[in-house]
């Protein structure tokens, strides 16, 4: 019973140094700019974004219908960003972008590119083949996971006539 | 007889060897990447090899090679055959030290693979004097590598992936260094002797908490003052005994906090502190943040700058201490912490 | 003026996200997953669209605008196949969106190798 006691009473000691000790950490650890950060982030994502709307508004100027301009404009960027990552371009604008690269579908489209480019040297099947999902796979994921959730509460919404 | 099996008593204090009979640090050598090539530290390296791939198709050969190529120019540079080496102690950072298997294989040396994380050297050259004093062979070697393309992919993420470096995070070295240790036996070995191991004191594995990896120093940190101490209260000395307390690749995080944490203790290092991760690279310069790390960080820079500067005897005795963050990807994901070890290597000039 | 607001739109978007990462320390992967999951919960009570509608591609572009997408799909598919519906309307609306980045990514990787930055 006793030994139960000290036990636990040293994990408390260890969980509270831990606690005091990563406070410190993070009092003595520097930080990059956030305001430059967050700079950046505004600049290369407002960047992309304005050319996601410029590219789809040429698209539609050629009399292609909104949804079909929608996709192509989507292919475009990815198709871009597939190749700026393999020309090793993507990381280094995310290297200041932070989450302008991250955010827009680009940042999406280079993690499966880079994945693929990365894993390619561990063969065609287990490496590339599985390994493309490394990063991509639980954005999809959950992604169609939370709107498969919503679906079934709108289905029963309409169905109960409260949506 | 029994005299014989008994041996000398060579422990000291809790965790420390005191050498009888010092082992000698005969020769070293050290390879590294374009990047490390580029930095402070450039005229301090044997080889600098500009293709990261150094030739081959994948990082992890890559990484094999680096190994390879070193031990090369350790054979080079010595004049030693591969049939001389009794034994050889080394590690990497990968799986299953995938680079040390194909790294070393074509050499046909009995190996002892070692993984201490970023403190692989360290454990590498304690075990290698322990050896050679212990009589069990007459020249053996110590080497680590790290390649930081082949720790990018194991530990973070794809070298394609766009992201964001927080400033604690360190630049994994690519480079590998290694070192004839041996007794000097015969007159020419004793001309080449670089320095002395008088004695080392192993780590404890520290675990005070810390969960991000990207704020290695940190991890690392309280384990390098937990060895520092104990090779101070070992041999009972003060931190002026050493004329340089060197680390491994603390950084600049890591610095701040280990020089803090002795400082409660009432150990004084400001002055004579340094560490590997933060020498090897420029980091303003090279944007490399909090500094350099790897084995290969400690064990190149330990290979070129520390063991020049103890032959010439700018440094008559220093304590160099390679850290290492003990995760995996695995232990990462599961939510473990990462503690840290360090291990203490203690070397002198050797007329001292 | 679509432009204007598309940049607007879109950099105020990623400024706010890049506050989460430094200040949260999250993986970025986890970020993106965030994003969308995110995205499908305001798209689902409606608050998604009329945004799109006045940022254009400022809000489709961003993750949120995938997440959207997945809801709207199913939502569409769910009036038009019911129940059924909640289990095919996330793929098809996403189908561009995805079989272009693992074809692309794919094609990407065929070309080129892996290389060190800096």
């Amino acid at each position: 019973m006793e030994n139960m006691m000290q036990e636990s009473k040293k994990e408390e000691a260890k969980k509270e140094r831990a606690k005091e000790y990563n406070d410190y950490v993070k009092q003595v650890t520097k930080t990059m700019s956030l305001p430059k950060n967050m700079f950046w982030a505004f600049i290369v994502g407002g960047i992309i974004c304005t050319l996601g709307q410029g590219i789809g508004d040429v698209i539609k100027h050629y009399g292609v219908e909104e949804k079909a301009a929608d996709s192509m404009t989507l292919l475009i960027l990815i198709a871009l960003s597939a190749l700026l990552t393999g020309l090793n371009i993507y990381p280094k604008i995310g290297n200041f972008a932070g989450a302008g690269a991250l955010v827009p579908i680009t940042g999406f489209a280079n993690s499966v590119a880079a994945s693929a480019i990365e894993f390619k040297a561990e063969g065609f099947v287990m490496g590339l083949g599985c390994k493309i999902f490394t990063i991509a796979g639980p954005v999809i994921l959950y992604g169609i996971f939370s709107s498969w959730i919503l679906g079934v509460i709108y289905w029963a919404g309409q169905m109960f006539h409260w949506w | 007889m029994s005299e014989i099996i008994k041996g000398v008593r060579q422990m000291k204090g809790a965790q420390s060897i005191e050498f009888a009979a010092p082992p000698y640090i005969l020769e070293s050598a050290c390879v590294c990447g374009n990047k490390e090539g580029e930095g402070p530290l450039k005229d301090t390296f044997d080889y600098i090899e500009e293709d990261s791939l150094f030739g081959c198709d994948t990082w992890e050969e890559a990484e094999s090679a680096l190994q390879e190529k070193t031990i090369d120019v350790l054979l080079e540079k010595s004049g030693y055959k591969k049939t001389d080496f009794r034994y050889i102690f080394a590690g990497d950072l990968m799986g299953q030290l995938i680079a040390t298997t194909f790294g070393i294989l074509k050499f046909e040396i009995p190996l002892f693979g070692l993984y201490g994380a970023c403190s692989t050297m360290g454990e590498a050259i304690s075990l290698a004097s322990m050896t050679v004093a212990g009589g069990y062979a007459n020249n053996v070697i110590a080497m680590a590598s790290s390649h930081y393309a082949s720790a990018e992919k194991t530990f973070r993420f794809p070298l394609e992936y766009s992201t964001q470096r927080p400033y604690s995070a360190t630049w994994t070295v690519t480079g590998c260094g290694a070192v004839v240790i041996g007794n000097a036996t015969n007159k020419s070995e004793k001309n080449m002797i670089k320095g002395k191991i008088t004695g080392i004191t192993t780590g404890k594995i520290v675990d005070y908490g810390c969960k991000d990896s990207q704020n290695m120093g940190a991890c690392m940190a309280p384990a390098a003052a937990d060895v520092i101490e104990q090779n101070l209260i070992d041999f009972g000395y003060e931190p002026g005994e050493y004329d340089k307390i060197i680390t491994g690749d603390l950084g600049y995080v890591g610095q701040t906090i280990l020089i803090d944490l002795l400082q409660r203790k009432g150990i004084e290092i400001t002055n004579n502190h340094m560490d590997c991760g933060i020498e090897i690279f420029d980091s303003e310069k090279q944007d490399t943040h909090a500094g350099g790390s790897g084995c290969g960080c400690s064990a190149t820079v330990l290979c070129g700058h520390i063991l020049n500067n103890i032959k010439k005897g700018i440094w008559k005795k220093v304590l160099f201490v390679p850290t290492g963050a003990l995760l995996s990807p695995t232990s990462f994901n599961e939510g473990q912490n990462v503690p840290g070890i360090a291990h203490a290597v203690m070397i002198e000039h050797p007329n001292k | 003026m679509a432009l204007i607001k598309a940049f607007i739109v879109g950099g105020i978007i990623c400024a706010i996200v890049q506050i989460f990462i430094d200040k949260t320390k999250l993986m970025p992967g986890r970020i993106m997953t965030g994003l969308v999951v995110i995205g499908t919960i305001l798209g689902a009570v409606g608050l998604y669209q009329p945004f799109i509608d006045f940022a254009g591609a400022g809000a489709s572009i961003p993750l949120l605008g995938f997440g959207n997408t997945l809801i709207k799909g199913v939502k569409e598919a769910v009036d038009a196949n019911g129940f059924l519906g909640t289990f095919m309307g996330g793929f098809k609306a996403s189908a561009v969106g995805i079989s272009g980045a693992l074809i692309f990514g794919f094609i990407s990787a065929l070309i080129f190798k892996s290389k060190m930055q800096g």
